[in-house]
């Protein structure tokens, strides 16, 4: 039950979007929100649908998968349309009721605003959807490489990040695991008033702190034992190393960053 | 019979690219008084068929009947049912939360509606049939030895006085003296409690000794379900599911080969001695 909302949903799939390598996705991510902001003509958001279609093609990930992210901005969402439909002003106004009105400006801002989050969280679902955490954080990581130069440490982030995103599966399925002991000795979670519930916590809550303290521990221990002493000198076991489509992807990248700002410019 | 399952599938995370099938179509009774012995490799199912018995997960297909009442059925009450069913999960001392091992074993029968005294008595006597004598009543639970924990959160089951104790793989990591110990404690509770007994286990060997029924699972399937002695002669099959039967099992073939007029169906040492001594008195 508890294992249903995982964060950052991997779907395992063999296609060409799951073999990128990661900086490129990520690039690519960030290139295609920079694009959603730059686009404002009918003709922009066609090149991106087709640009977003494509990939979403390419993944092989269910359909499903994709739309699932956007349950959760469905509010956000709601409200961005609902205001700009009626609080932008414009030349007609297309239906007047109460003091209410939807004007020409106002329906095109609407339609415009919620394509463009439908879009971003779609887009970024690709990218979480094709690739590994690990693999996202080891990209973030060669991506802010020469931030190193400022001292920032990259690495140790990475590394926290990366520690801390393979925690929250095993935290979650211990949280389950313990829930279900303590519903088995009779413990209730749902019902009562919010003290009472406060309280319930309470046989939930010292369990999984103190699992999560030995996991901790464990986990540092091992990795001394392994002689982890950061990321100076380290090497990867899969260092990321571009191949052909990774440079094709790139250039496909950039073709759609410049049909875009050539649309915008032109239009 | 107290528990009955029906054709019963579960599916973890259904429809997404992590399903798996952990059940399937499994048929079971169990019977009031029954000691029976639930052997699988990892990942069987063991863990998830068990869950079942007590309604801490819902079949995603089939029945579950407890004193012929279907536990599906609206307003059923699921908390009577545990009270009645009691489960001690895989590594129980990962649960104890209190601040001593008393209060800790009377969470349960306090969760009951008992009163304080009520739940106290009852924890005292949980603690003193899993062997935790009163010394430890004060201490913290998280400062018991692995053996002692295990014990002391076994016993916060007992303390709720269920009438079917299901116990999933209790000797789990603890060393032989302690193993033999808790089975011992158990099985002493099945003779003189009467109560129903479901054994979670990887070990024939120590099942083989206490129960009087064997469930086999295999890829979420039930494999054999009969005596000891029935299960055991299929010590071939078993071993290609990854299993294996008692080291006695595997003596008095051998010795059969060798042309022994032993009992090759023994499955306890006693057993064993006994058909060994027979057949050697046979000879003379
Ligand atoms: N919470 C869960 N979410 C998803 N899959 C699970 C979960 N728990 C178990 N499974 C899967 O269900 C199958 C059966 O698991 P189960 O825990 O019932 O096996 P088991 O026989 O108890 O094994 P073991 O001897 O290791 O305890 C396994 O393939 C396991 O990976
Ligand atoms: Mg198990």
């Amino acid at each position: 039950m508890i294992r249903d909302i995982t964060l950052g949903q991997y779907y395992p799939a063999d296609s060409i979007l799951h073999k990128l390598d990661p900086r490129v996705k990520l690039v690519t991510t960030i290139s295609f929100l920079v694009a959603l902001f730059l686009v404002n003509s009918w003709v922009g958001y066609v090149v991106a649908t087709i640009f977003l279609v494509s990939v979403i093609r390419l993944s092989k990930v269910p359909f499903p998968f994709m739309v699932r992210g956007l349950k959760a901005i469905f509010l956000i969402l709601m409200i961005t349309v609902v205001f700009n439909l009626f609080l932008t002003p414009g030349d007609r106004v297309l239906v007047h009721f109460w003091k209410l009105q939807i004007t020409d400006k106002g329906l095109r801002t609407a339609i415009f605003m919620a394509i463009r989050l439908v879009y971003l969280i779609v887009g970024s679902s690709v990218m979480t959807l094709t690739t590994t955490p690990n693999d996202l954080t080891d990209g973030m990581e060669r991506l802010l490489g020469p931030l190193k130069k400022l001292h920032v440490p990259v690495h140790e982030v990475a590394m926290m990040m990366s520690i801390a995103l393979r925690f929250i599966p095993i935290l979650l399925e211990e949280t389950d695991k313990i829930m279900k002991a303590q519903i088995a000795r009779g413990a209730d979670f749902e019902s009562g008033n919010l003290l009472q519930k406060a309280k319930s916590l309470v046989p939930l809550l010292v369990p999984l702190f103190i699992s999560a303290f030995r996991r901790a521990n464990d986990l540092a221990m091992a990795m001394e034992a392994r002689c982890y002493r950061g990321g100076e000198g380290r090497t990867k076991m899969k260092p990321l190393v571009y191949a052909r489509r990774d440079y094709l992807a790139y250039g496909t990248v950039m073709i759609f960053l410049a049909v875009i700002i050539a649309v915008r410019i032109v239009l | 019979m107290s528990i009955k399952l029906e054709h019963v599938n579960y599916i973890y995370s259904p429809e997404t690219a992590y399903e798996i099938h952990a059940l399937r179509d499994v048929n079971l009774e169990i019977g009031q008084g029954e000691f029976i012995g639930l052997i699988g490799h990892t990942g069987s199912g063991k863990s998830t068929l068990v869950q079942h018995l007590n309604g801490l997960v819902k079949a995603t297909d089939g029945h579950v009947y407890f004193h012929g009442e279907d536990i599906y059925a609206h307003g059923y009450d699921m908390k009577k049912l545990r009270s009645r069913v009691g489960l001690v999960f895989q590594y129980p001392e990962h649960q104890l939360f209190e601040v001593d091992v008393l209060s800790d074993v009377c969470f349960g029968p306090k969760n009951q509606g008992l009163s304080r005294e009520e739940a106290e008595e009852r924890a005292k006597e949980a603690l003193q049939m899993v062997g935790l004598s009163e010394e430890f009543y004060k201490q913290s639970p998280f400062e018991l030895s692995g053996g002692q924990k295990r014990r002391a959160a076994i016993a916060g089951v007992l303390a709720m006085e269920p009438e079917v104790l299901i116990l999933d793989e209790p000797t789990a990591g603890l060393d032989p003296k302690g193993r033999d110990e808790i089975l011992d404690q158990i099985s002493a509770l099945h003779r003189e409690k009467k109560i129903t007994i479901v054994l979670v286990s990887h070990s024939m060997e120590d099942v083989a000794k206490y129960v009087g029924r064997i469930v086999v699972m295999n890829q979420g399937e039930v494999m054999y379900d009969d005596t000891p002695r029935e299960v055991f002669r299929h010590y071939k099959e078993l071993e290609e599911v990854g299993l294996a039967a008692p080291q006695v099992t595997y003596m008095m073939h051998a010795l059969k080969e060798k042309g022994f007029a032993v009992d090759e169906d023994a499955t306890t040492i006693e057993e064993a001695r006994d058909t060994i001594l027979k057949s050697l008195r046979g000879r003379l």
